[in-house]
C-alpha cells in the first residue's frame, strides 16, 4: 500500500497551501489556502483534481486547517459554499475563532476596495465556519473508525498547529507553518516523537540561519523611535492577526518603558476586536504571557487606540497598524499613497511579501516610484524598514524537526524552489531521509507501513522478558595470556539482549498466533518426534605387550569400564576445548552426547567394519541429538584417532 | 486484573476511590477528602461554647464525665462538637496500601484531588499522577483555599495545639456523643486512623509538581504499557472519565457523569467504544433507587464487552439519554433559586450561597445578576474567597473545557461567562477575605454572597451565617448534605430561611440496558474483586515487509502455515512490536529442527531411494503391540541403520553427509519446523 500526496498548492512556491493526502483509502486535505499574488482562477487550488465530478464529499474524508492565515484558509469558504463540500473540517479553537475575521477582512478588501466580483459572501463565511469542529492541542480526534488526527503546537501564530494523522499503521505529520524558537507572545513548536511514514514540512526559510531575535527587535524599535522623534509617521502594514499583536506587545512595552506619548493606532475596529479573542485564548500563547494573565492580560494594550480616516493627514507623529499586510490593497495601500512621498515617514515591511504586491516591489531594490495599479504611480521617498523577524522556522529549525521526528520520507512545500532543492539535498545527505519537493499538481507516492497483527501467547511473553545475560571482557585475549584475574581497567561488560523466539502460525480462518516452541505441539495436538543419532565406535588397544594383553583381557570386562571412560575423558578434554565434559559413572556426557562402553557384540550401531579382534579393541557407544551433530562428529573423529593406552598408572 | 474499592464515596464532594491492578500496575482512581467530616468540629468564633468546655474542665473530672455521658442520650447541642483545630478525614483504606507500590494515580475531578498531598508527601511515593489541565488548576485553587481557610482557623488555637491532639485520646472519644463518635471512628470503629492534620501550602505545591496535566482525549503513555486518556464526563469543568488501554485490552472508568451540562464540555461517549470492560463508579443511581439496596447498594457492572457496539449504537443511546428532561429540571431549579434570592433581597434580607460547585456558582452568578437587573434591584454580589480572583479569571480563558453554548459565546466575540462584564460594571466584587479593608468599604446589605465553605465550619460562610442566622428575611442556599442537623448545630436557633437543593451529580438513569452478552459484576466496598482475563492473548504487531521475508511452511493435511520468528519484543504505546535483528537468518539456521508426528517406514524408504540410498526394512516385534520396532538397513552408498519406534527414531551412520541426507528424507516425511 502507498501514501499518495497530491500537492494542489504551495508546491515550490508560497501561497495557496493545499495538500491532499490519500492514506490507506482515507483522503485528507491539509489547508485550503488562496494565493495573494493572483487575481484569477490561479488564486485557488485546482480542486477539480480531487474529483472530476465535483462530488467532494465522497472523495474527501476531512479537511484540516493548520492556522488562520489566508494562504492556508482563504479558499475554504469558496470550497465549502461554492464548490459544495459538506464533510468535516477540523481546526484549533483559536483558528476557528479568528479565521472569520481574517476571511471577512479579505472579502472586504476584495469587494469593497478592489471592486472585484466577490468569490464568497459574509453568509458563506458564517455557514462555512459552522461546519468546523474545533480541536484542542494533543486531543486525539477519531474522525471515523480508522482515521485519527491530533494537533500539536506550532507557534507560528495564535492557534497554529501541526497535524498528525494516522490511518491503520501509517502515520504522517503536516506541519503547516511553524516556528522553532519562542517569541514574545507565542511558544516554540512542540511535538511528540512519533513513528512517521511521511513528514510534510514548510520550507519558507530553507537556507537561512537566523541569529538572536532580540537584536532584530531592537533594530525595529530604534527605527520606529527615531522616526517618531523626528515627527514622522510610521506605517506598519500587517494582517489583522498575529504579527499585529506581536508588534503591538513589543511597542506597548517599549512605549511604557520610554514614556512615549505618541499615539499608536489600529486601522479599524477589527484588530481591537481580535485582541478580545487573544485575551480569551491566552492559553495558546507563550508561558510568560500565560503566567501573567491574572495580574494583567498582556493583550490589554495601554497605548493603543483606534484610527479614524480623517487622521491620515493630521499633523504630528503617530504609529499606525493597517491591514492588509504586504500592501496588497485596502487601507494600507490608501495610507501608503499618502505617506510614502515624505522623507520623514517610515514604512515597515514584513520579512516576506508575495510577488505582485506593492510590498514585494518595495523590497526588491530601492525604487523611487512604484506603480500601485495600472494608472497610479506613487513617489517613494520615505524610509523602508524590513522586519527581519519572522514567525517561520529557519533552516536549522527544519533540520532539527526532521531529525527529531526521523520520518521515513519528507515532502517540502511552502517555499521557493531553489531554497527547497538546497534543503532537500541537505535532508538526504545529512539525515539520509528520502525527500521530495513536488511542484503544484504533482503527486508523490511513498510506501506505507503495515503490520501483521498476531496474538502472542502469555508463555512466549514471559519467556521474552527473561533476562538473557551475556558477559564479555573487552580484551580477554591479553588477559588470559598474562594473568589470572581481569584488572579493574577492563570491566566486565554485561549485555542483556532479550530474544524472542516463537513460532508464527497462520491459519486461513483464524487470526495469526505466535507461540513458544514448548506450547506449540500442545496447540497442534501432536506428539514430538524425537530424532536421535547413534554410533558405536571401535578403539583399538594398541602398543601393548602380549603378557600384559592377556592379563588385561582377563581383567578388563570386570573392572575397567570406568577406567576406559576415565581415560577417554582425559583424552577428550585435551582434544575438545571449551566443552563441558561430565563423567557420570557408566557414561560420559558432553552436551546431549552420551558415551558409554559397549559390551554388546551385536550392537546395531557398529556400522563400520570391524577388523580387529574382540580383545584388541574396546567399543564406545555414542548417542546424541540433532542439535549436537557437529560436536558429535568431532567426538567420534577424536575417538577414531585414539590409541588408548592401558598404562595402569594413568588408569589410576 | 483486580479491582479494590477503597471507598464508595458520598456523592459529588467525596467521589469514590478505587485501585485497579492492570497489567501488573496499580492504578489509583481519585484521592478525595471527606470534608463532611468537618461538621464534628466547632467552627471558630463560638466563644460561649469555648467557655462551657473550659468551665467543664474546672469541675471535678468524674462529675464532668458523668455530665458528658448523660449528654449522649440528650439531643445534641453545640457543646457536643469537638473544640479543636480540625482534622481531615481521608480515605480510610488507602492507608493500608504502601504508597510506593502505587504506579499511577488518575484524578477525575477537582474534588477527587483534595487528598492528594497526603499521598504525595509520603515517603517512597513515586507514582505518575494524571489529571486534566483544568482539574489540576482548579484542584490546586481548591486546595490553596482550604489551606488558607484552615490557617485562619489555626490562628485561634495557635500553633502549639497541633502537637497534642486531645480529642483523639480514647477517653475523650468515649465521651463523644454517638452521632459524632460514629463519624470519628466509623461504624466499625476502624476509621480513627484516617483523620489527618491538614497539609501545608508547601505540600500542595510539591503535589502539583508531580501532576501531569492532560487535555481531553490526549493520549498519555505510562511506561510504554498503558495508554491513558481522559474523556469529558460532563459533570464539572475539567472532570473526566478514563480509558486505560493496555496490551491485554481496554478498561474504561466511568466516574460521576452528566449528559447535560450548561458549563462544562459534554459527556464524551466515543472513548467507551471498543472497551473490553467498564468500571462503573457513578453511584447516584443506587442512591435514589430502593430496589438496588440488595446489592449492598454500591455495586457496579464491570467486564462489559462493548466492542460489539457500533458507533451508531452509542450515538442513539447517548442521544436518547440526552433527551431526558434532566436539563430542563436543572434550568428550572436554578431559576427557582434566583426567584428566592430576589424575594429575600426585596424583603431586605441577604443571601449567602456556600456551594462548592464551580459550574453552579458560575451559572448562579449570571442568572442572579440578570434577575436583579430585571427586577431593578441594585444589591451588590460578592464572591469572598482567597482564590476568587484567580478562579474567575481562569474560568474565562478556558473555552476548550466548556460546552458548545459557551464556546459559541467566544466565537461571537463575547466573554465566556457573564461575570466578566459584571466585574467591569462593578456589580460583582471579589474579595479574598471578610476582613479585608476593601470589603468593609464597599459592604452593603442586602447583598448576595458566594463564599466557601459548604461544610459551614470553615471560611467566610461561618461568619456570614452567624450574622444572618437570626434574620428570617435572609436566605441560605446550600446543597443537600448528609447531616444538615449536625451542620447547623452551632448556629441554632436559626430563623434564616434555608433552601436545600441537590444538583445533578451523576447519571440518573440506569444505563446498561445492554445486550445479554455483557457480564455484570458487582464490587462491594473494601473488597477486592478478581476480574477474569478479558483476552487470553495479547496482540503483537509484526512489520509486514518483514513477514514477507520469513519462509513459512505449510503443515501437512492442514491449512495452516507456520514460521519461526526471532526478534526482540518491544512494548510501546500499549502495543507490542516484534523487532527483527538484521542478522537473524544466519543464526536461525543453526537451530535444530523440531519434528512431530510418526514416520511411515515405507514412505521413508521411497524418499531415500529417490536420493539414491538403498536399503531394506526389517520389522521387529517388541513386547508391546503399539510400540513395534522397525529397523531399516541401508547398504548403499554407505552402510547405515535407522531404528524407528513410535515417535522415536535413531540414526546410525559413520558419515556426516549420510546423516544429513537421511535427516533431510525424514524431515520431508514428517512435520517439522
Amino acid at each position: 500500500m502507498a501514501i499518495d500526496c497530491l500537492v494542489l498548492g504551495a508546491g515550490q512556491e508560497v501561497g495557496k497551501s493545499c495538500v491532499v493526502v490519500n492514506m490507506n483509502g482515507k483522503k485528507i486535505m491539509f489547508d485550503c489556502g488562496m494565493h495573494m499574488g493572483h487575481h484569477d482562477h490561479q488564486r485557488y487550488p485546482d480542486f477539480s483534481r480531487i474529483s472530476r465530478t465535483g462530488d467532494f464529499d465522497s472523495s474527501l474524508t476531512c479537511i484540516i486547517i493548520t492556522h488562520f492565515h489566508l494562504d492556508h484558509i482563504g479558499a475554504l469558504p469558496y470550497f465549502t459554499e461554492v464548490c459544495g463540500y459538506k464533510g468535516p473540517i477540523y481546526m484549533t479553537y483559536p483558528t476557528k475563532a479568528l479565521a472569520p475575521l481574517m476571511l471577512e477582512d479579505y472579502r472586504k478588501v476584495m469587494v469593497d476596495r478592489r471592486g472585484e466580483e466577490e468569490q464568497f459572501t459574509s453568509e458563506n463565511i458564517e455557514e462555512c465556519m459552522k461546519k468546523v469542529t474545533a480541536v484542542d492541542l494533543k486531543q486525539t480526534v477519531q474522525v471515523d473508525k480508522d482515521l485519527q488526527i491530533r494537533a500539536y503546537y506550532a507557534g507560528h501564530v495564535l492557534g497554529a498547529a501541526m497535524f498528525y494523522a494516522k490511518v491503520g499503521d501509517s502515520a504522517i505529520v503536516y506541519t503547516g507553518d511553524y516556528n522553532m524558537t519562542p517569541d514574545r507572545h507565542l511558544g516554540a513548536a512542540q511535538i511528540d516523537r512519533l513513528h512517521l511514514d511521511l513528514l510534510i514540512s514548510e520550507s519558507t526559510y530553507g537556507t537561512t540561519i537566523r541569529d538572536s531575535k532580540y537584536a532584530r527587535e531592537r533594530e525595529f524599535l530604534d527605527a520606529v523611535h527615531k522616526c517618531v522623534t523626528n515627527g514622522g509617521k510610521v506605517l506598519i502594514p500587517t494582517f489583522a492577526l498575529g504579527r499585529a499583536q506581536e508588534l503591538c506587545i513589543l511597542l506597548d512595552d517599549y512605549w511604557e518603558r520610554m514614556s512615549l506619548k505618541v499615539p499608536i493606532y489600529f486601522s479599524a475596529g477589527l484588530t481591537l476586536q481580535a485582541n478580545l479573542y487573544y485575551k480569551v485564548l491566552i492559553n495558546w500563547t507563550s508561558q510568560k504571557v500565560k503566567d501573567a494573565y491574572t495580574t494583567r492580560n498582556a493583550f490589554d494594550f495601554k497605548h493603543v487606540c483606534s484610527f479614524d480616516r480623517s487622521l491620515i493627514n493630521a499633523p504630528g507623529p503617530c504609529v499606525l497598524f493597517a491591514t492588509p499586510g504586504m500592501i496588497s490593497g485596502g487601507f494600507s495601500l490608501e495610507v501608503f499613497k499618502h505617506w510614502a512621498p515624505y522623507e520623514k515617514n517610515l514604512i515597515t515591511l514584513p520579512g516576506y511579501c508575495v510577488a505582485g504586491t506593492v510590498g514585494h516591489k518595495l523590497m526588491s531594490g530601492k525604487p523611487t516610484k512604484v506603480n500601485v495599479d495600472r494608472d497610479t504611480q506613487v513617489d517613494v521617498r520615505c524610509k523602508i524598514h524590513q522586519l527581519s523577524f519572522s514567525p517561520h522556522t529557519d533552516a536549522k529549525g527544519i533540520m532539527d524537526l526532521v531529525n527529531f521526528l526521523s520520518p521515513k520520507h519528507v515532502i517540502l512545500v511552502h517555499g521557493e524552489k531553489p531554497r527547497m532543492i538546497a534543503l532537500q539535498g541537505r535532508i538526504q545527505s545529512e539525515l539520509g531521509i528520502q525527500s521530495f519537493c513536488p511542484a503544484n499538481n504533482e503527486t508523490v507516492s511513498i510506501p506505507s507501513t503495515h503490520y501483521v497483527k498476531a496474538d502472542i501467547s502469555d508463555t512466549l511473553r514471559r519467556h521474552s522478558k527473561c533476562p538473557n545475560f551475556k558477559f564479555s571482557k573487552t580484551d580477554s585475549g591479553e588477559n588470559s595470556d598474562t594473568g589470572f584475574m581481569p584488572t579493574p581497567l577492563n570491566p566486565l561488560q554485561v549485555f542483556d539482549d532479550r530474544v524472542t523466539e516463537g513460532i508464527l502460525c497462520l491459519d486461513r480462518s483464524k487470526k495469526a498466533k505466535v507461540v513458544h516452541q514448548d506450547e506449540f505441539l500442545g496447540m497442534l495436538g501432536a506428539e514430538k518426534h524425537e530424532l536421535q543419532f547413534a554410533y558405536c565406535c571401535q578403539v583399538p588397544i594398541g602398543n601393548l605387550g602380549n603378557a600384559i594383553e592377556t592379563e588385561v583381557a582377563n581383567v578388563l570386562p570386570v573392572i575397567d569400564n570406568g577406567s576406559w571412560l576415565h581415560l577417554l575423558t582425559g583424552k577428550l578434554a585435551i582434544e575438545l576445548n571449551d566443552v563441558n565434559i561430565q563423567e557420570c559413572g557408566e557414561h560420559i556426557q558432553v552436551e546431549s552426547i552420551s558415551i558409554s562402553v559397549c559390551l554388546n557384540d551385536d550392537c546395531p550401531h557398529r556400522i563400520s567394519e570391524t577388523n580387529l579382534n574382540k580383545s584388541e579393541a574396546v567399543y564406545f557407544c555414542c548417542t546424541w541429538l540433532a542439535a549436537d551433530e557437529p560436536l558429535a562428529r568431532n567426538v567420534i573423529s577424536t575417538l577414531r584417532k585414539l590409541e588408548l593406552s592401558t598404562n595402569l598408572t594413568t588408569a589410576g | 486484573m483486580r479491582l479494590t474499592s477503597l471507598s464508595q464515596g458520598k456523592g459529588f464532594y467525596f467521589p469514590p476511590c478505587q485501585i485497579l491492578n492492570i497489567c501488573g500496575l496499580r492504578v489509583l482512581f481519585d484521592c478525595p477528602l471527606d470534608l463532611s467530616g468537618l461538621s464534628i468540629f466547632s467552627p471558630i468564633g463560638f466563644d460561649e461554647e469555648e467557655y462551657k468546655v473550659s468551665s467543664c474542665n474546672e469541675l471535678r473530672e468524674s462529675e464532668c464525665l458523668d455530665r458528658k455521658r448523660q449528654k449522649v442520650e440528650k439531643p445534641l447541642d453545640a457543646s457536643n462538637l469537638i473544640h479543636s483545630e480540625p482534622y481531615y478525614k481521608t480515605v480510610n483504606d488507602l492507608h493500608l496500601w504502601n504508597a510506593s507500590f502505587i504506579d499511577v494515580v488518575v484524578i477525575s475531578s477537582y474534588m477527587g484531588m483534595l487528598g492528594l498531598p497526603f499521598l504525595t508527601r509520603q515517603k517512597g511515593f513515586s507514582a505518575k499522577i494524571y489529571a486534566t489541565e483544568a482539574t489540576a488548576r482548579l484542584g490546586k485553587l481548591m486546595m490553596e483555599d482550604l489551606v488558607a481557610m484552615h490557617a485562619e482557623f489555626r490562628q485561634l488555637y495557635g500553633p502549639g495545639e497541633s502537637g497534642c491532639t486531645q480529642w483523639m485520646k480514647w477517653e475523650e472519644l468515649d465521651m463523644l456523643s454517638s452521632v459524632i463518635k460514629d463519624i470519628v471512628i466509623g461504624k466499625d470503629g476502624t476509621e480513627l486512623g484516617s483523620w489527618m492534620p491538614l497539609y501545608s501550602a508547601a505540600d500542595v505545591m510539591d503535589c502539583m509538581q508531580k501532576v501531569q496535566a492532560l487535555k481531553y482525549a490526549e493520549e498519555a503513555c505510562y511506561n510504554g504499557t498503558l495508554l491513558i486518556m481522559a474523556l469529558s464526563s460532563g459533570l464539572e469543568i475539567g472532570t473526566c472519565n478514563w480509558t486505560i488501554c493496555g496490551p491485554k485490552g481496554t478498561v474504561s472508568y466511568l466516574s460521576s457523569s452528566c449528559f447535560v451540562s450548561s458549563t462544562s464540555m459534554d459527556f464524551d461517549y466515543h472513548g467507551f467504544q471498543g472497551s473490553d470492560m467498564i468500571i462503573y463508579s457513578d453511584f447516584t443511581t443506587w442512591k435514589s433507587g430502593n430496589d438496588v439496596d440488595d446489592y449492598s447498594s454500591y455495586s457496579a457492572p464491570s467486564t462489559s464487552k462493548l466492542s460489539d457496539f457500533s458507533e451508531d449504537d452509542w450515538k442513539v443511546r447517548a442521544e436518547s439519554l440526552l433527551k431526558l428532561d434532566e436539563g430542563e429540571e436543572e434550568v428550572e431549579k436554578l431559576s427557582f433559586l434566583c426567584t428566592c434570592c430576589i424575594d429575600s433581597i426585596k424583603s431586605g434580607g441577604s443571601v449567602v450561597i456556600p456551594i462548592g460547585r464551580l459550574g453552579i456558582i458560575l451559572q448562579l452568578l449570571e442568572q442572579i445578576a440578570d434577575s436583579l437587573e430585571a427586577s431593578n434591584i441594585k444589591a451588590p454580589i460578592f464572591v469572598i474567597s482567597y482564590v476568587a480572583d484567580e478562579l474567575l479569571a481562569y474560568t474565562n480563558i478556558i473555552p476548550e473545557w466548556l460546552c458548545k453554548q459557551r464556546q459559541e459565546r467566544m466565537y461571537s466575540g463575547q466573554s465566556l461567562f457573564g461575570h466578566v462584564d459584571l466585574l467591569k460594571n462593578k456589580r460583582l466584587r471579589l474579595f479574598p477575605t471578610l476582613h479585608s479593608l476593601e470589603l468593609l468599604k464597599s459592604w452593603e446589605e442586602p447583598c448576595v454572597v458566594f463564599c466557601p465553605h459548604w461544610s459551614m465550619r470553615l471560611g467566610p460562610a461561618v461568619h456570614l451565617l452567624r450574622r444572618w442566622c437570626g434574620d428570617p428575611n435572609s436566605l441560605l442556599i446550600m446543597e443537600d448534605g448528609e447531616d444538615t442537623e449536625l451542620a447547623f448545630l452551632p448556629f441554632k436557633p436559626m430563623t434564616i430561611k434555608v433552601l436545600q437543593c441537590s444538583f445533578l451529580s451523576g447519571i440518573k438513569q440506569y444505563i446498561p440496558t445492554f445486550n445479554t452478552s455483557i457480564s455484570l459484576k458487582y464490587f462491594p466496598e473494601k473488597e477486592t474483586l478478581c476480574i477474569p482475563k478479558v483476552k487470553t492473548a495479547s496482540e503483537l504487531n509484526i512489520a509486514a515487509d518483514l513477514t514477507m521475508q520469513i519462509l513459512s511452511k505449510n503443515l501437512k493435511h492442514k491449512e495452516t502455515s507456520i514460521a519461526r520468528l526471532k526478534g526482540s519484543l518491544l512494548l510501546e504505546h500499549g502495543k507490542q512490536h516484534l523487532i527483527f535483528q538484521k542478522n537473524q537468518e544466519a543464526s536461525s539456521q543453526t537451530k535444530s529442527l523440531l519434528h512431530w508426528g510418526k514416520l511411515d517406514p515405507k514412505d521413508l524408504l521411497v524418499s531415500l531411494q529417490k536420493m539414491g540410498i538403498n536399503g531394506y526394512v526389517e520389522q521387529e516385534n517388541s513386547d508391546t503391540e503399539s510400540e513395534s520396532l522397525t529397523i531399516m538397513h541401508i547398504s548403499e552408498p554407505r552402510k547405515a541403520l535407522i531404528e524407528m519406534k513410535g515417535t522415536n527414531t535413531v540414526i546410525s551412520t559413520d558419515d556426516e553427509d549420510m546423516t544429513a541426507l537421511i535427516c533431510e528424507a525424514i524431515s520431508s516425511n514428517l512435520d517439522c519446523i
